[in-house]
Order: C-alpha cells, then sequence, then structure tokens
C-alpha cells in the first residue's frame, strides 16, 4: 500500500523517510536501533524521489525504509554485531541482501540491534543493552497488566523481544521502517517476530545469499526477513533470492519472483501436526491456540494428520554440539590485527591476541568457544562432533519421511510462551534460555527447511503469540501461500501505540496493516 | 566427571580465550553434560551430515581474478600497519605456561 502511495505521489519519499527517523528518536528508549544512518537515508530518500518524479521507481521497494540487523556488512556504516570486538568497525564493502535491497531503491535508516554475534533468545546479552518489546508499551498490554502497588520506577514491566534479531522484529513492529533483515541460525528471526507479533521468514538454505552476514553457524545459518504481513515477505524475498557467485552454498537454480494467489479452497492441502512439539513448557494458553488453528484448518476443508518427527528433542543438543564448534572456527578470525578491536597488550603475537579476545568478546560467546574447541579436541571429536553430525541427519530425515507421506506444510507452535519479562528472562542463564526457547525453530535450521512465523493472536497477558509453519525445501511459494490464508483467517490487531498514535495524519492512518505491497 | 586442568588450560591456549572464573568452566561442564545426551540416540550405520546441500554440486567460478586493488580500503580497519603492513606484536613466543602467567585456573 506504502508503495501504491508513493506511486501516485500521495507521499514522497523523503516524507516517508523522515517520519521514520522522527520515530525512531521517539521510540529510543525501545533500543531498537545500534546506528541510525539519517544523512545517508534522507540522501537515498531524495534520490528516490527523483526517481519517482520522472515515473521511473527501479520497482515496488524505491523509496522503501529499511532496517538491517547489525552483524550484515554494510559500507560505511559502522556494524558491531552488539560486540566490543566490532565496536567502530566500518565495514568497506555491501552484504550482498543489503546491495540488493540498495539496488532496488530501498531506503537503510539503520542498523538494529541483537544478542552479541546473533547468540542468544532474548536480544538482551549485547553490548549496548537489551531491546524492549514495543507491545510492552501497547495500550493492549498495559491494560492487561495489573498495576504495582508501590512502583519505585515509573515504567512498565517491559518485556523482552526475543532474539536474537530482537531489534529488527521492534523496528518493524513499531512502524520506524517497513522491513527489517534479520538472521537466522537457531530461531533469530522467528521467535523474536512471534514476540513482537510481526511476520519472521527463515527461507530455505541455500536461497538467499549469506555473503557478507558475519557467520555463526556456516551450515545453518540464513538471512530471515521481518515484515508486518505475508505480502511483504514474498516481495523482499522476491528481491533476495537467488543464486549469489560470492557465496557458493547459493543453489545455483534460476529463482523466480512470485506473487501470492488468494487461497479460497484449501481443500486440496494436507497439515501437518507433529507431536513432538508438544513440547515440556509449552503454556497451555499456546497449546490452546495451537489446537484452535488446526481446526481452522479442518473446519476449512483441509486435511489435518498429526505427524512424527521422533529426533525433534535431540535438536537441540545436536545444535548445542554443531553450534559451538563451528562458532569456535568462526570466531578465531577475530584476534586484533586485520580490523577490530586490539589489545594494547604487546609482548607477544599470541598474548596480544589472548588479550584482545578477553577484552572484545563477553562471557555469553567465550564459552560457546571454549565448549566448541572442546567438543572438537582429537579425544572428543567422534564423540561429539561426528555423533552430532549423524543425530542431524536423523532429524532432516525425519523431515523428508513427513513431507514423503504426502503432508504439504506442517503446523508447530513458535514459541513455549508469550514474551517474559525482562527482569524474569535474565534470572537463568543465555545458554539455559536458548536450549530453552529454541526447542520449536531449532530442527527447521537443522534440516535447512523454510518456516514462517505468522502473528496469531493476542494472549491474556496482551502480548503476541504466532505459530510457525514449516515447509518443504524450496517451496517458498507454497509455504507462504498457506501462510498467508492462515493471515487473513485470524485478522491479528494492530499494536496501539501511543507514541505512533502522536504521528497522526497521513502514511500510519491509512494503511489499516501499513503494509508497503 | 569434571575437566581435567590440564584440558582446560590446553583449551584456554587452543582457543586463546580463557575461563576467567569458575562460572566459565562450571559453564563447560554443563555443556559437556548437555551435549552427553547425544549418546542416547542409536546411530548405527547413519552417515555424519556436513551439509543440508550434500545432493547438489557446489558452484565454482573460473579461475580469474575479478576484483582486488582495495589495499587502502583494507588497511583503515587495522589498528597498527606500516607502509602496507599489518603490524604484529612478536610472533614464536608461546603464551606463558600455567605457572607463570595470571590466570584463574592456578587456583585450582
Amino acid at each position: 500500500q506504502v508503495a501504491a502511495a508513493l506511486k501516485e505521489g500521495h507521499v514522497t519519499p523523503t516524507e516517508l523517510c523522515q517520519r521514520c527517523l522522527s520515530l525512531i528518536k521517539s521510540t529510543k528508549f525501545l533500543n531498537a536501533y545500534i546506528t541510525v544512518a539519517e544523512e545517508t537515508a534522507l540522501k537515498q530518500a531524495e534520490a528516490s524521489e527523483e526517481r519517482y518524479k520522472k515515473g521511473q521507481p527501479l520497482g515496488v521497494l524505491d523509496g522503501i525504509p529499511i532496517a538491517v540487523k547489525d552483524n550484515f556488512n554494510t559500507a560505511g556504516i559502522e556494524t558491531t554485531c552488539a560486540s566490543n570486538m566490532l565496536r567502530g568497525y566500518i565495514s568497506p564493502y555491501n552484504a550482498t541482501v543489503v546491495q540488493k535491497l540498495l539496488d532496488q531503491g530501498a531506503v537503510l535508516l539503520g542498523k538494529t540491534n541483537l544478542d552479541e554475534f546473533a547468540m542468544g533468545s532474548g536480544s538482551t546479552d549485547g553490548v549496548f543493552g537489551p531491546v524492549r518489546n514495543p507491545w510492552s508499551y501497547s495500550r493492549q498490554y498495559k491494560e492487561k497488566s495489573v498495576p504495582k502497588s508501590h512502583s519505585e520506577d515509573k515504567e512498565p514491566d517491559w518485556v523482552i523481544t526475543g532474539g536474537s534479531s530482537g531489534g529488527s522484529a521492534a523496528a518493524v513492529s513499531s512502524f520506524t521502517c517497513f522491513a527489517a533483515l534479520g538472521s537466522d541460525t537457531g530461531g533469530s528471526t522467528r521467535n523474536p517476530a512471534a514476540h513482537c507479533g510481526v511476520v519472521g521468514l527463515k527461507p530455505t538454505y541455500g536461497l538467499i545469499s549469506r555473503h557478507g552476514l558475519i557467520p555463526l553457524v556456516n551450515s545453518m545459518d540464513v538471512p530471515g526477513i521481518l515484515t508486518r504481513c505475508v505480502d511483504d515477505a514474498a516481495v523482499v524475498l522476491g528481491s533476495l533470492a537467488g543464486h549469489d557467485p560470492k557465496d557458493s552454498t547459493t543453489i545455483q537454480d534460476n529463482f523466480k519472483p512470485f506473487e501470492l494467489p488468494n487461497l479460497t479452497d484449501v481443500s486440496k492441502l494436507s497439515i501437518g501436526i507433529p507431536k513432538e512439539y508438544h513440547a515440556p513448557g509449552l503454556s497451555s494458553e499456546i497449546l490452546t491456540i495451537w489446537s484452535k488453528a488446526a481446526d481452522l484448518f479442518e473446519n476449512a476443508g483441509a486435511k489435518v494428520v498429526e505427524v512424527s518427527l521422533p529426533h525433534t528433542r535431540y535438536s537441540i543438543v545436536c545444535y548445542h554440539v554443531l553450534c559451538t564448534a563451528e562458532v569456535a572456527s568462526n570466531m578465531a578470525r577475530f584476534d586484533g590485527l586485520e580490523y577490530g578491536h586490539r589489545s594494547d597488550m604487546n609482548e607477544s603475537t599470541e598474548s596480544m591476541y589472548a588479550a584482545t579476545r578477553r577484552e572484545g568478546f563477553n562471557d555469553v560467546v567465550r564459552g560457546r568457544i571454549l565448549s566448541g574447541n572442546y567438543f572438537l579436541l582429537k579425544q572428543n571429536y567422534e564423540k561429539y562432533f561426528i555423533k552430532a553430525q549423524k543425530v542431524r541427519r536423523l532429524i532432516a530425515n525425519d523431515f523428508v519421511k513427513v513431507f514423503r507421506s504426502g503432508v504439504d506444510v506442517l503446523l508447530t507452535p513458535t514459541t513455549l510462551s508469550d514474551a517474559a519479562p525482562y527482569v524474569e528472562f535474565i534470572k537463568e542463564d543465555n545458554r539455559t534460555r536458548s536450549a530453552q526457547d529454541d526447542i520449536l525453530t531449532q530442527a527447521a535450521n537443522m534440516a535447512g527447511l523454510p518456516a514462517i512465523n505468522v502473528p496469531t493472536v493476542l494472549s491474556e497477558r496482551g502480548l503476541p503469540v504466532g505459530l510457525q509453519f514449516i515447509g518443504r525445501s524450496f517451496q517458498e511459494q507454497q509455504l507462504l501461500t498457506v501462510a498467508k490464508w492462515f493471515e487473513k483467517q485470524v485478522q491479528f490487531p494492530m499494536i496501539q501505540l501511543e507514541e505512533v498514535n502522536r504521528h497522526d495524519h497521513g502514511v500510519f492512518q491509512h494503511q489499516k496493516s501499513a503494509s508497503f505491497s | 566427571q569434571n575437566v581435567s586442568v590440564e584440558v582446560l588450560d590446553h583449551l584456554e591456549h587452543l582457543a586463546l580465550v580463557d575461563f576467567r572464573d569458575a562460572e566459565g568452566v562450571e559453564r563447560l561442564q554443563k555443556a559437556i553434560q548437555f551435549a552427553d545426551q547425544l549418546h542416547e540416540v542409536n546411530t548405527d550405520g547413519v552417515e555424519p551430515m556436513d551439509s543440508v546441500l550434500e545432493d547438489r554440486c557446489l558452484y565454482l567460478r573460473e579461475d580469474d581474478v575479478t576484483e582486488g586493488n582495495c589495499t587502502k580500503e583494507l588497511l583503515e580497519n587495522a589498528k597498527e600497519k606500516v607502509e602496507e603492513y599489518f603490524v604484529a606484536p612478536p610472533g614464536n613466543i608461546p603464551l606463558p605456561k600455567l605457572g607463570e602467567r595470571e590466570t584463574f585456573l592456578q587456583g585450582s
């Protein structure tokens, strides 16, 4: 809708950009952005405006403000991964996905906050502080929260965004941008999408280039897409997918961008409900929502079957070993010599490296590096690393079997419960939290399958709850078509934020769902 | 079982990252315990999986130079440099042994 507005001149790219920039300023307390690229964004908006005046926009994304997670390289803009190790690091190049968006005329507003090096499930462990869920400040949440009898602190009991792409999710959810890039290794795009009430798409591994995405786990990372509706996700996917010679893990098949049909007849669809996703710790509220969704499909004529993915509960353990092992390898590049933080210790190369890494990484990162190295020791290699790789194959095969039996799409919960208050969340350490929260999203990364979170309904506390659809490899069109149908059925409510209502007229009021397609 | 101090020291050397305190060592112990659950799974006859794209051919491009000449950009982010070199402190000096350096592990 915004793209149409831009085309018809109802609003100009610079106006749009300025509104978003001022909204970012007024929602600064969310801590969603690490870097706001005000000057360059305005320049990009001006260039876009010129193009619209001539009637030659580059495409649907021309002039659309977007945000990018701070672990993607962006030329000339600081890229920190929320770590002291990369503070002050100005990327010399654009990640392929960033370049593609810029080539389409998108306006890059800034870099969003995350857990340090994308390790975590709350967006609470970065050096720039935690990200606050915009829904903490929504009328819907405030109405449901019990007022404290005495509050030393005027602030509401704010809740986390989930992670690790929390900044991106918060940015999209609070209307400061129309789409954002995240990354997804164990659920890092879908988890915050569920908690922030936005659409979070994890594409099939190999569909979108990882060139320029600072790697965590090379065999599982993918760039993730966060938007306010499924159609928008399809548009962004269309502009990003495809082979990249700079990333040899992208497949060479030709990708054709698609538009999503408005599905009316679901009777030919087979939805699988994996019983193992009724995981310990799943809140009864989400269980009910999940059942209702299954009924929704059944009542509409689809075939809904219970299926089994027997190795689901090992996916987290497997991930734990493979992730720490790949992290140990990937973090080895941070030695202070060529870029990033460098310690003043100068006695020897090794001691400089050790001191640099001690100063640059937080406990979570260091912990994973050490664990990873442990699992890769010669005496442990077979027992842990190779074993985990074998279990990985079993997990991937579980999915193959289920899809081969005729199921088109799987329906599962995305998170175990709605967003937790920050003070509750930090009571447990990062690893425990990640192990708990990733359980429903991790297996899709293990098998490389596409998955999407669709915001479904508000919980009793007034916070968003989303459900996840997992599709077949490279069948994003089918996956998104089903997701779009579901989205239409549930009519997830719009967040009622006071700050946004103040920016009264114009763009935001026109669009019910404030989408850009 | 606890991880021996020798292995902990070895890990610190390999990773060039330190445990810093008892909590760090605890974290490793817990991580190992957690990973031990893998042994409950029967993986007889199963091949390890490196990549989900294993059934496809890896893309290899022609061995032609297409980029380069960006010395200036590459040097910009380095803290210490001289002309076109990155400057490192003297190498070939191993990290001090367990007894000689400041590390939490000395106490254990």
